[in-house]
C-alpha cells in the first residue's frame, strides 16, 4: 500500500529542471508523467523549468545536475537526478514506496 | 564558486586575511554562488549531466562579466554524485568550457595517495598545477608549494615556502638565481673612523653583506650601534632586526655608551623589529624581515644576531634562508650588517664557517688576554674587494662609543738567558 493512499489525497507539486529540449530530458519528463499518472491519480502539477530560459532559478533549489525532479509538497524536499528510467527508484525517491 | 562555505562564512574567514568580501560584492567585482550538494536528498535514476553547474557558472560569469573564475572544491562534487564516469566526463568537458569561456579559472582539489589529485584526472585537464603542503620539521611547520606543472612555461621546480599572513599569502622564491645583482663602487662609513681606515680608508661597499662575530660582551651591539648612527646621520633609512634585546632596553644600553638612537627613531629613519626567533618558523622570519623591508625601503639593514635564527631551523635551511635574504638585499642594493655570537674565543671561525662565505666583509672581535688584562681586539678577517689591515686592533667601550686604538702587539716574552 502507498503512503498516498494511506494518507487520503496530497497534493503533489513536482518541478522538473530540464536544460533546452535534450533527449535526456524528454525521456524525464514522459517517464514522470507516465508514473504520476499510474501513482498519484489526478493529484499532482508538474512545472518543468528550462534553465536555459530560466538561469536564475538554477541557484534557489541548488541544481547541479540536469534533468532533477524536485518533489516540493508534500514536504520535506525530495531530490532526483537523472532521466527517471528506473520507476523502482524514482518512486523510492518520491518516498511512494518504502525501501526493502 | 564555493561548495563547503556559505558566502558569510567566508566573508569572516578571508577578513582577517585582509579582503573585504562584502565591498568586493558590493561593487560588483565578485558574485559568489555557494552550491550544497547533499548525497542524503538526492536519488539518481538514469542518466544525467551537471547542465545545471554550467548554467550557473555562466550565469554568475556574465553577470558581472567576470576574468576569474574559483571553484573551492570539486571533491563535494565526488562526495555528492555516485557515478564516477559521468562526473569525469563533466570535469574534463567543464575544464575545456572554462578555457572557451576565456576565464581564469583556480580550481582546488585535495591531493590523492601516489597521485597529485584524489581522482587522478584533474591534474591532466587543466594547464597548470600547484601543489600545496604543510610540514612538520623540528616541531617548526611550515607551508610549501611547488608547480608540479604548468603548460608552456619553464617554470621553477622547487619547493618554496610560503606564508599566510595578515596582508594575505606571501611566497618567497630565491630571486636571483644567477648572481647578476649590480656591484656597486661607493662606500659607506662604518660610523668609526679607525674602522673605516681599516678597510681601505672608505669602509663598507655599499649593498655589501658584513658579519660581525665575536664572544659575548665584545660589543657586537655597539659596533652596529655605531654603523646605524652614522647612516641615519647621513639621511638614510635602517631597519634594525632585534633577536635578543627589546627596542627599549637596546637604546637604553646603547645610550650608556653614548649613542641616541631614540632621536633616529622619533625621526623615522630607524626602525626597529625585534622579536623572539622561537615565535615563528625560519621561513616565517624570513617573510616578516621581507615585508619590513619593503615597508621602510631601508638603505641599511641590521640583524642582531643570526645566531637565534639559526636556533630555529637546521644548518642547511638557515643557510638557505640567509642565502635568499643575502640575495635580496644585495639585489635591493642594502648594506647589511649582520651580528653572530661566538661560543668560545678558540673556535671563532670554525663555527661561521658556514655563512661566512656568503658574507663580503667578516669582523672578528676577540677578547685579547694582556698582562693580566682583557683587552678587547678587532681584526678584518676578511674584505672582499679592497685592500684591508691585518693587524688585530684594540678597542674600548667607552660613554662616547667605541674606541679603537692602536693596533696590540703581541707580548714579547722576557726569558732569562740560561
Amino acid at each position: 500500500m502507498t503512503r498516498a493512499a494511506r494518507k487520503g489525497p496530497t497534493q503533489w507539486n513536482l518541478r522538473l529542471y530540464v536544460a533546452g529540449q535534450t533527449p535526456k530530458g524528454i525521456t524525464a519528463f514522459a517517464n514522470l508523467k507516465k508514473l504520476c499518472e499510474e501513482h498519484l491519480g489526478g493529484n499532482y502539477s508538474i512545472e518543468v523549468i528550462d534553465l536555459l530560459k530560466k538561469p536564475q532559478l538554477a541557484s534557489g533549489d541548488q541544481i547541479l545536475a540536469i534533468p532533477t525532479l524536485v518533489r516540493r509538497l508534500p514536504s520535506p524536499m525530495k531530490k532526483i537526478i537523472g532521466d527517471l528510467s528506473n520507476t523502482e527508484r524514482v518512486l523510492v525517491g518520491l518516498d511512494l514506496v518504502r525501501k526493502r | 564558486m564555493t561548495f563547503e562555505e556559505s558566502v558569510e562564512d567566508l566573508s569572516v574567514d578571508v577578513a582577517s586575511l585582509g579582503f573585504d568580501l562584502a565591498a568586493l560584492i558590493a561593487q560588483r567585482k565578485i558574485v559568489i554562488d555557494h552550491v550544497r550538494v547533499n548525497r542524503h536528498e538526492i536519488e539518481e535514476t538514469g542518466e544525467y549531466d551537471l547542465e545545471g553547474l554550467f548554467i550557473r557558472l555562466d550565469q554568475a560569469i556574465k553577470s558581472i562579466r567576470a576574468k576569474r573564475v574559483v571553484l573551492d572544491t570539486i571533491e563535494a562534487l565526488f562526495a555528492g554524485f555516485s557515478n564516477l564516469g559521468i562526473l569525469r566526463m563533466e570535469l574534463a568537458r567543464l575544464f575545456r568550457w572554462l578555457k572557451d569561456k576565456g576565464v581564469t579559472a583556480v580550481i582546488t582539489g585535495e591531493r590523492g595517495e601516489g597521485t597529485l589529485t584524489r581522482h587522478g584526472l584533474e591534474e591532466y585537464v587543466s594547464d597548470a598545477v600547484i601543489v600545496l603542503d604543510h610540514r612538520i620539521d623540528d616541531q617548526v611547520s611550515t607551508r610549501r608549494l611547488r608547480i608540479a606543472k604548468y603548460r608552456g612555461s619553464s617554470h621553477g621546480t622547487n619547493e618554496y615556502p610560503f606564508l599566510i599572513g595578515q596582508s594575505g599569502l606571501s611566497v618567497l622564491p630565491i630571486t636571483s638565481l644567477g648572481l647578476q645583482h649590480e656591484a656597486p663602487l661607493d662606500r659607506v662609513s662604518t660610523g668609526l673612523s679607525a674602522l673605516d681606515a681599516m678597510l681601505g680608508g672608505q669602509g663598507f661597499y655599499r649593498g655589501s653583506s658584513i658579519i660581525l662575530s665575536g664572544g659575548a660582551g665584545t660589543g657586537k651591539s655597539s659596533l652596529a650601534a655605531h654603523f646605524v648612527d652614522a647612516a641615519c646621520r647621513r639621511g638614510e633609512r635602517c631597519v634594525f632586526f632585534l633577536f635578543e634585546e627589546s627596542p627599549s632596553q637596546y637604546m637604553r644600553n646603547m645610550r650608556s655608551i653614548g649613542i641616541d638612537l631614540e632621536g633616529w627613531v622619533k625621526g623615522g629613519f630607524l626602525h626597529f623589529h625585534a622579536a623572539r626567533p622561537a615565535l615563528l618558523g625560519l621561513e616565517q622570519h624570513l617573510v616578516a624581515m621581507h615585508r619590513e623591508i619593503e615597508e621602510v625601503r631601508p638603505a641599511v639593514v641590521v640583524v642582531d644576531p643570526i645566531n637565534d635564527l639559526m636556533a630555529v631551523g637546521n644548518m642547511t635551511a638557515v643557510k638557505a634562508t640567509l642565502l635568499r635574504l643575502i640575495d635580496y638585499l644585495k639585489t635591493s642594493q642594502i648594506t647589511a650588517l649582520f651580528s653572530s655570537l661566538t661560543a668560545g674565543d678558540a673556535h671563532e671561525q670554525t663555527t661561521d664557517l658556514g655563512i661566512s662565505s656568503l658574507m663580503d666583509t667578516w669582523i672578528l672581535l676577540r677578547a685579547v688576554e694582556e698582562r693580566g688584562q682583557r683587552h678587547r681586539g678587532l681584526y678584518v678577517l676578511k674584505s672582499r674587494g679592497m685592500p684591508h689591515s691585518n693587524t688585530v686592533s684594540r678597542y674600548t667601550l667607552s660613554d662616547h662609543g667605541v674606541q679603537l686604538g692602536r693596533p696590540s702587539r703581541p707580548r714579547t716574552v722576557k726569558r732569562t738567558p740560561r
